[in-house]
């Protein structure tokens, strides 16, 4: 799914990833861990072609992606869950949020509708759809932004920090969500118990190369 | 921070088709600035009055909303009436009042505030999405399309920046005081809240180019013309003419 080679990354002079491979398979359920600024939202932003590495290449679904053109074809397939909502969420409501991806696939209004009122149900947020996002609490934002990178029907997802600020209910559901879900997922969190809970492999990031600390 | 409180009923205004609302509100604001015709003037509030008792906002807010403007105006009032004319109506020592001058503020005033009140009750009774998509119908250019929307979209994000970044001062124990220190801050705050914002608006970019923007925005929304539009159109090209009559 994902194969990353020799990726080398600086912000200036500050070497942030260095020789760093990685091969992430379809079904996998991977967290990544790692102290703050080793790398880990920098890593998933080189795979969605958002920064590109100064060295290294880049596979996605068996293709090499270099250009932005390359990057455009694989990110309706490859979800990515950003750590904010508030820079996930733009439309003022939610079915127009959660339709934006979908129109931009090409589906007809009539369609993208219908995958809303789809995604929207398969979360429990059924009747969300004329709220209007800025005034939804933290947990709605973050389930609604799910909702938005879902109804692209991807076929992996990457959620950078997913239980940020969230309540222990709410952490909960997206446990169950993602549980339920037959898609494979690379997770960065720094919450032990969501990471137990949720994958099977864990990477742990430390200058600025992956090792794996349990299979 | 509420700006859209008058969007929010469900009367027959609220549900006008936003084109013709647009159209309608734009012609009428034209029609009424260029008027220089007292009686079309004080004419020209029947149809932005009716329409705001018809949508049934509430008057208190409205008149709130028209205290900001008429603000502007009582510096009208303060210069117009002792500087502009030849006929003297009265004489306070070496000031005195004239008859031209006094119209023309009178006839500033009627017309800016026919104006404000046509905006809340066509343009404020829309939810500003709507606003925008019918923006981009009537043939708006995307580029001036997209800048009003994320205005809007965003300011309520940098607004709650702003009350965090100036209550987090507070807590540090700042008053604000004329000296340089004071200046320095608010200096430094702004600067923050533009770096912020800019960070902010890349990040946005990268979440919707995740979800495959391309530069274009479709529309979910389609809208069709109905009884009351068609009915608001007519009755206001009558007053239109009407207006255009007196003169």
């Amino acid at each position: 799914m994902i194969h990353l080679k020799d990726i080398c990354f600086r912000y200036g002079q500050n070497t942030v990833l260095h020789n760093l491979r990685l091969d992430v398979g379809p079904k996998d359920r991977i967290a990544l861990v790692g102290s703050n600024g080793s790398g880990k939202t920098t890593l998933c932003h080189i795979i969605m072609g958002l920064l590109t590495p100064q060295s290294g290449e880049v596979h996605i679904l068996g293709k090499k992606r270099v250009t932005e053109a390359d990057f455009a074809e694989i990110r309706g397939k490859i979800g990515f869950l950003f750590q904010d909502s508030d820079d996930q969420l733009f439309c003022p409501t939610v079915i127009e949020d959660v339709a934006f991806g979908p129109l931009n696939l090409g589906q007809t209004p009539e369609q993208a509708r219908r995958t809303v009122s789809e995604t929207l149900s398969s979360l429990e947020l059924s009747g969300f759809e004329e709220r209007i996002t800025y005034k939804l609490s933290g947990g709605e934002k973050r389930l609604v932004s799910l909702a938005t990178v879902l109804a692209m029907q991807p076929q992996f997802l990457i959620l950078d920090e997913p239980t940020l600020g969230l309540d222990e209910i709410t952490s909960a559901r997206l446990v169950e969500i993602l549980l339920r879900s037959d898609l494979g997922y690379l997770i960065i969190s720094h919450d032990r118990d969501f990471v137990t809970r949720t994958a099977e492999k864990v990477l742990y990031m430390k200058d600025g190369k992956i090792k794996v600390e349990k299979g | 921070m509420e700006l859209e409180e008058f969007a929010l009923g469900a009367t027959w205004v609220h549900h006008l088709d936003p084109r013709i609302k647009i159209i309608v509100a734009v012609i009428f604001s034209v029609l009424v600035a260029v008027n220089d015709h007292l009686g079309a003037s004080l004419l020209s509030l029947v149809l932005p009055v009716f329409l705001i008792l018809a949508a049934r906002l509430n008057l208190r807010a409205v008149l709130v909303r028209l205290a900001v403007v008429n603000a502007f105006l009582v510096f009208i009032w303060m210069f117009l009436p002792f500087t502009m004319g030849e006929r003297t109506l009265y004489s306070l020592g070496p000031l005195s009042i004239h008859q031209e001058g006094l119209s023309q503020a009178l006839l500033i005033t009627v017309k800016s505030n026919s104006i404000v009140l046509m905006a809340l009750a066509l343009l404020s009774t829309s939810q500003i999405f709507t606003l925008v998509h019918a923006l981009s119908h009537l043939g708006m250019p995307d580029k001036l399309v997209h800048l009003f929307f994320f205005c809007f979209r965003y300011i309520h994000v940098i607004h709650d920046e702003y009350h965090r970044l100036s209550n987090a001062m507070k807590m540090r124990g700042f008053r604000p005081r004329t000296n340089i220190h004071t200046y320095r801050s608010y200096a430094y705050l702004v600067g923050m809240l533009l770096i912020r914002s800019f960070d902010r608006s890349k990040r946005i970019l990268n979440a919707m180019k995740c979800r495959g923007f391309k530069g274009r925005f479709y529309i979910l929304h389609h809208y069709e013309m109905k009884r009351h539009d068609y009915a608001l159109a007519l009755s206001s090209a009558a007053f239109a003419a009407a207006l255009l009559a007196i003169r």
